[in-house]
């Protein structure tokens, strides 16, 4: 029942964050310093890992259906089936983890210690709404950070998985071969599907990382608890969204 | 002076603003069944400076965030200028500068951008102008070299200072100090208490300080409340602090260190 409760409280105060922080669009222009450095800050926490982690996603992709194409038929088809998987899958939902775990977790600490020493509160009495200097501008960095990280990923990802299709020699199939199914099979429309969804997963897990941290209340040592809950609540968020997303998108 | 009318010219600009009352009404504060505040009832007037003295954990700094609506009373009620102060409006409506006791900078920004955020968030002036009103104020507290350090790198006093300068940017109608001189060398104590006289007599802002010196309450202070237990145990001027006979409030003001008997073996008396 309690944390019946809590799951509530939580949805509520996370909706009325975001409720604060719209009213505040007009003043994104003023704030564009703050935007950029957040942007920055996506982009350098996440992008290297991003682009580590694809390579190797696109390579096991290649890697496993080579494997079972074996026995199953043509092996070109592994462009395809890594392209496919890539762009509407796990591209998406991989980057939003790295970005729950590098990104999520330093928002949730910062804006954590920021309000337990008080410093939200100086805000408040200075009449500086928190939602607008603190969260707008990383929702608005998110969005726009999102689509690149996506986009990243799944390059990094197909051609990953182009030189394991090259280079392992149960596979061998030329890149061209390789390109040429994921060109005739897959439209702009798969991989605008896999940002799309990225682009709710990212935002989500920022804003949730936000009011977890905002929320926090007592000592320094609730920083560590927020923390350890924000990066929690945003894995269960992501699977949920995902599944929820990808079948309201395949209609 | 020629200042005798109720208004708050800034100290920073020529802006007249009326100086603003703050009334506790009844005011009870609890913590889930721990009770902070009782029925506290209380008025300061505009251009008053009022000093709150009491026991460390009596409830000041609570009763203080009241006043700017950081938290919201159990019972009761807490207006500032006639405005309920646990309306998120009223700060937008009557500027109230509060300095907290820990002082509260915002540890990611430089001590000069901590002056400078609410003059540019508000868009007050220009960035000639904040210039000239942050060094002005950096000045007041000796802190002009100070101005790039971040919070991290400054003493306790030091940050108390930055966080009264970072108040006093904002050219409040209310000002409230939690402990401002705690931390400070009697030389800076009696400095802060110069700064918070001064700030009164010119500009008649109403001030209340939250502070265990005795010497910045009787001196500046025009009246002096004393919470204990969560309760107004004295409420006057400074002449009736000194005449006080109330063996607590006596005892309070003038602790004799009495090691035949030391206070933490006396038998608690029930209050
Ligand atoms: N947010 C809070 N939750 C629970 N108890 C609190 C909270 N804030 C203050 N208290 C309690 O209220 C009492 C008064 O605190 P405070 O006003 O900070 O005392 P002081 O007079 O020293 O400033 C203390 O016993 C403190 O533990
Ligand atoms: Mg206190």
């Amino acid at each position: 029942m309690k944390q019946l409760n809590d799951i509530l409280e939580g949805i509520g105060s996370t909706l009325l964050l975001l409720a604060r922080a719209a009213r505040y669009v007009g003043t994104l222009p003023r704030q564009f310093g703050r935007f950029v450095e957040q942007c920055y800050v996506i982009g350098y926490t996440t992008m290297p890992i991003v682009a580590v982690l694809s390579f190797f996603i696109g390579s096991v992709l290649a890697l496993e259906s080579g494997y079972a194409a074996e026995n199953l038929g043509p092996k070109q088809f592994i462009g395809l089936l890594v392209g496919l998987s890539m762009a509407r899958e796990l591209g998406p939902m991989m980057t939003a983890v790295l970005l729950a775990g590098r990104v999520g977790s330093a928002i949730t600490a910062e804006l954590a210690s920021m309000k337990v020493y008080q410093e939200v509160d100086a805000l408040e009495t200075m009449n500086i709404p928190p939602a607008r200097i603190l969260v707008l501008p990383r929702l608005a960095a998110i969005l726009v950070m999102m689509p690149v990280l996506g986009i990243v990923a799944d390059l990094v990802g197909w051609f990953g998985g182009a030189i394991i299709a090259k280079y392992t020699h149960f596979i061998s199939i030329e890149p061209e071969a390789y390109f040429a199914t994921m060109r005739q099979f897959m439209d702009f429309g798969d991989v605008g599907n896999g940002l799309f969804k990225g682009e709710i997963f990212g935002f989500v897990v920022v804003l949730v990382c936000c009011n977890i941290g905002l929320s926090t209340r007592g000592g320094p040592r609730e920083i560590g608890a927020s923390v350890t809950k924000a990066v929690v609540t945003s894995l269960i968020l992501i699977l949920v969204l995902d599944f929820i997303v990808s079948k309201a998108l395949m209609k | 002076m020629p200042a005798t009318t109720h208004a708050t010219r800034n100290p920073f600009s020529h802006a007249e603003t009326p100086a603003v009352g703050v009334k506790l009404e009844d005011l009870c504060k609890s913590f889930g069944s721990f009770e902070v505040l009782k029925h506290i009832t209380l008025s300061v007037e505009p251009g008053e400076i009022f000093v709150l003295m009491g026991p460390s954990g009596s409830g000041k700094s609570v009763l203080l965030k009241h006043i700017v609506g950081l938290e919201l009373p159990t019972s009761g009620r807490v207006t500032v200028d006639g405005l309920d102060a646990a309306d998120e409006t009223t700060r937008e409506k009557i500027r109230m500068a509060l300095v907290f006791q820990a002082g509260a900078l915002f540890n990611s920004l430089s001590v000069y951008d901590n002056l400078a955020l609410y003059l540019r968030e508000h868009q007050l002036a220009d960035e000639a102008g904040i210039r000239e009103k942050v060094m002005r104020a950096l000045q007041i507290l000796s802190l002009e070299n100070a101005a790039q350090k971040f919070p991290s790198e400054l003493s306790g006093g030091m940050k108390k200072r930055v966080a009264i300068a970072r108040a006093l940017v904002m050219e409040p109608q209310l000002m409230l100090y939690d402990e401002p001189t705690s931390e400070l060398d009697p030389v800076m104590s009696a400095t802060i208490a110069e700064i918070i006289a001064t700030l009164k007599d010119e500009y008649h802002v109403t001030t209340i300080v939250v502070s265990h010196d005795r010497d910045l309450a009787l001196n500046i202070g025009d009246r002096i409340g004393i919470l204990m237990g969560g309760e107004l145990k004295f409420l006057g001027t400074p002449d009736e602090l000194r005449q006080s006979q109330d063996p607590e409030v006596v005892d309070f003001l003038n602790p004799k260190i009495d090691l035949k008997n030391p206070r933490f073996k006396r038998l608690e008396t029930p209050s």
